[in-house]
């Protein structure tokens, strides 16, 4: 099935992708492939926008409209791209440094206008490409080349900054359960408005050394060992759930699609 | 007919971009520019385009270049401190090959410096603000109407030579309200982007066909599913090491402008066929000029004016030419001596060369050159 | 009439730069060339406010005023900051609620109640934009009447447009 999936979807002179043995991008990329399989897509409607870090290579690969553009922009780029061809899918990956630090603001402001983009985040919990500094999502007291006495910020909960600000389809999988959450993507293209599906990935090479994590594998056993579904964490407490990855729909809520309602003003304003 | 119409600058350039066919506008709020995006969210959705108030200068300047992409020709405002957030996605699209117009109504800085106060303080940074070698296409009006005409231009260059065109107007036409005479539609010329007729024949995504330095541009959702990267790419659009391939790009990039400066080039004489004294000024700066050289003539100083519209390329050639003949050039700019750097690159030791300049947030005045081009 | 060069200063919310918009909307009818700016910023919401139009026969160089032939000061700061150092020919407009300086020469001017007959004769203080106008133009008389009439139409929130055309009339009828 795989090898189909990459005929129709990846661009095979391409590849092998640059990513690292071990890391988890490459199962989300192919994930995200899967789910627009799975949603019967036309390819040529649809618009992959990526911004920078290791993540964002996943554009190159795959067989659509793909831009790869700046760090953190991804978003700001793809909401031109949905303004200007509303008909057009429009997908956003990016990476934990490009969603919640330097492309923060408009992970905000793109779930505060609900706009129809899919944001699909493959958070590694480190910056990858630059050679392993902390980042937003670094766990407190964990080491990074740029935390080397651990590290002493908090880290965000993309999918809570996500819905707090308005986001109106949240979602957290990983890269181990991979049949789940293609499952959720699929749900967050679907979704009229703006999605977010935070992707739990994994860094072997920098994270995962930096902090003795093991082995990719024992990464990925990690990941299916504390992966904690919406449903079961409902009956636990806060303790319990401490260090767990809270998997499956996380939210779920109505407002007005952005390109939709500007749709309504222009034939108000035209007097259709 | 024409129409004569009372406008504000700003408003002009609405006016111009959504006669270019102009129909994305995403922007964020500042002064002396503000105008512009107020007429936008107002005159957008009225011919079918489309507004949009971005949560910062970055991701406006990100959101135009996306709809560009998406096959839409679109604009975005800014001035001051906006105009240094934009660096960053403007050489983006100047890798890219992504036309859109970016339009900086200067305001003294630096940094938030003098608000809403008159200046052409940013003019080397619209040549070499974003990081790296890339091409630089800047057009300065003087008068409401050339921001309206001008605007038009300044979406033409972008389409024709696939490159972001910085419109770099100024706070004193930007607010100014005149007599602005309307071309009817079919009197200016409006250049639209070209469109590989179909994927099947579209080819490498950034190969230029025959001999030409622009590629074609295929709009998302056109079938070509191309890339787009603004890491070093190949012909096919993907990310590469090659250094022949490197060096190979950003050399086209600048000589797809280099090459084409017949076309690219727009300047004014004005009274220059027997002057003296030639005011070398551009934007708001040359209303100052005009009303100075009417004083000077009348006094039976032979003073003329030479007025780069682009100021990028820079027309130096004719400025050249124009300093064999003079026995002095005055370079006036709101600023503290930008293009007068330039004037002395070209003119080197033809003539003597005066300068003078404002950063203190006021208007240079017609006395104020008169007094200058008198100084023995 | 070859060139005016106009300025209006008074308060911010006073509406004068609109009048100067109003007045080169009118020029523009009359086949002028004009150019109208203004102060921006801080001043122009509260505090003291400029706005300033030249209306000429011939194509307009530079676009600030700077010898003034007509200024309008409607506030006591505006009076002090604008009514100094003035062309002798140059004519001065002021509301009659400004107190006049002793040391203060000026020959050529005249003082009306126009925030008096925008408040009191029209009822409506926001007009007092209109009345300006209205007396600036019987001064200057550079536009007909019908002319200004269709600047201050184009320029004035729908609904109040009988209003103001009375305080054009009002403000007209000021001047003898």
């Amino acid at each position: 099935m795989a090898s189909k999936l990459i005929d129709e979807y990846f661009r095979e002179d391409h590849l092998p992708h640059i990513w690292c043995a071990g890391c988890g991008h490459g199962i989300l990329m192919r994930d995200v492939a899967q789910a627009v399989h799975n949603l019967g897509l036309d390819k040529d409607r649809v618009v992959l926008v990526s911004g920078i870090g290791c993540s964002s290579r996943a554009a190159g690969y795959m067989d659509f409209n793909t831009m790869h553009t700046t760090h953190g922009r991804a978003l700001a780029f793809a909401t031109g791209v949905k303004m200007a061809r509303p008909e057009l899918e429009v997908i956003c990956i990016m990476g934990d440094g490009d969603a919640s630090a330097i492309g923060g603001n408009h992970l905000i402001h793109a779930a505060r206008r609900n706009i129809g983009i899919t944001a699909i985040i493959f958070n590694n919990d480190i910056y990858g490409m630059t050679g392993g500094q902390y980042s937003p999502t670094t766990p407190y007291g964990e080491k990074g080349t740029t935390a080397p006495y651990g590290n002493i910020d908090r880290p965000f909960d993309i999918v809570k900054v996500a819905e707090a600000a308005g986001a109106t389809y949240t979602a957290r999988g990983t890269a181990y359960d991979a049949v789940r959450t293609t499952k959720l993507i699929e749900e967050g293209i679907r979704h009229k408005g703006f999605s977010v599906i935070e992707c739990a990935s994994i860094c072997p090479t920098y994270y995962g050394r930096k902090n003795k994590k093991g082995s990719a594998v024992d990464m990925y056993r990690w990941q299916k060992e504390n992966s904690v579904s919406v449903e079961k964490a409902k009956g636990m407490t806060e303790e319990e759930l401490k260090g767990k990855l809270i998997v499956g729909e996380i939210s779920r809520s109505e407002f007005p699609e952005l390109t939709e309602q500007y749709q309504k003003i222009i034939e108000k304003v035209q007097g259709k | 007919m024409k129409q004569m119409k009372l406008m504000q600058g700003n408003e002009a350039c609405v006016e111009g971009a959504i006669a270019a066919g102009c129909r994305f506008y995403a922007g964020y709020p500042i002064t002396p520019s503000a105008e512009i995006a107020e007429g936008c969210a107002v005159r957008m959705p009225q011919v079918g385009g489309k507004f949009i108030q971005m949560e910062d200068e970055i991701a406006s300047c990100a959101a135009a270049i996306g709809a560009s992409a998406a096959g839409v020709k679109s604009m975005t405002a800014t001035s001051g401190p906006g105009f240094s957030l934009k660096q960053e996605n403007l050489g983006y699209a100047c890798l890219t090959e992504i036309p859109f117009v970016l339009v900086d109504v200067q305001r003294a800085g630096p940094s938030t410096g003098l608000p809403t106060s008159p200046s052409q303080g940013d003019v080397m940074q619209a040549r070499w603000g974003t990081h790296g070698d890339h091409p630089a296409i800047a057009l300065s009006p003087s008068t409401v109407e050339e921001c309206y005409t001008l605007c038009i231009k300044c979406f033409n260059l972008a389409e024709k030579y696939r490159t972001p065109v910085i419109f770099l107007m100024d706070e004193i036409v930007g607010h100014l309200r005149e007599n602005v005479e309307i071309p009817e539609e079919g009197e200016f010329e409006i250049v639209n982007r070209t469109v590989p007729a179909s994927p099947a024949e579209a080819g490498p995504a950034y190969a230029c066909k025959n001999g030409s330095l622009i590629p074609e541009m295929a709009p998302f959702g056109h079938g070509q599913r191309y890339n787009v990267t603004g890491l070093i790419h190949a012909a096919d659009g993907f990310p590469t090491n090659s250094t022949e391939i490197a060096d190979a790009q950003v050399k086209r990039l600048v000589a797809k402008i280099e090459e084409n400066l017949d076309d690219i080039l727009a300047w004014e004489e004005t009274d220059l066929e027997d002057a003296e004294v030639c005011i070398l000024c551009y934007g708001g700066t040359a209303r100052s000029a005009q009303s100075a050289v009417e004083a000077l003539r009348a006094e039976g100083i032979r003073a003329g004016i030479f007025r780069p519209i682009t100021l990028w390329p820079f027309p130096g050639k004719r400025l050249e030419e124009i300093s064999r003949k003079v026995k002095k050039v005055l370079v006036a700019e709101h600023n503290n001596g930008q293009i007068l750097l330039e004037a002395e690159r070209v003119i080197k030791n033809n003539c003597r060369i005066d300068f003078i300049g404002k950063v203190d947030g006021t208007v240079i005045t017609p006395d104020e050159i008169v007094r200058k081009v008198k100084e023995a | 009439m070859s060139k005016m060069e106009i300025r209006l200063a008074g308060t911010g919310g006073q509406g004068l730069i609109t009048g100067t918009i109003i007045l080169a909307e009118a020029g523009i009818f009359e086949n002028k060339f004009v150019a109208q700016s203004q102060s921006y910023g801080p001043e122009a919401r509260g505090g003291m406010c400029k706005g300033e139009v030249i209306i000429s026969d011939e194509k307009i160089g530079f676009t600030k005023v700077t010898k003034p032939t007509f200024v309008m000061a409607l506030s006591q700061p505006s009076f002090g900051k604008y009514c100094r150092d003035l062309d002798e020919d140059c004519f001065v407009l002021v509301d009659e609620s400004i107190v006049i300086p002793e040391d203060w020469s000026h020959k050529n001017f005249l003082s009306l109640p126009i925030l008096a007959t925008a408040r009191e004769k029209v009822g409506k203080m926001q007009t007092v934009n209109i009345v300006s106008v209205g007396a600036i133009n019987k001064i200057l008389n550079f536009s007909s009447e019908e002319n200004i009439k269709k600047a201050v139409l184009m320029h004035v929130p729908k609904g109040t447009e009988e209003l103001n055309l009375k305080a054009l009339e009002e403000g007209a009828r000021l001047v003898k």
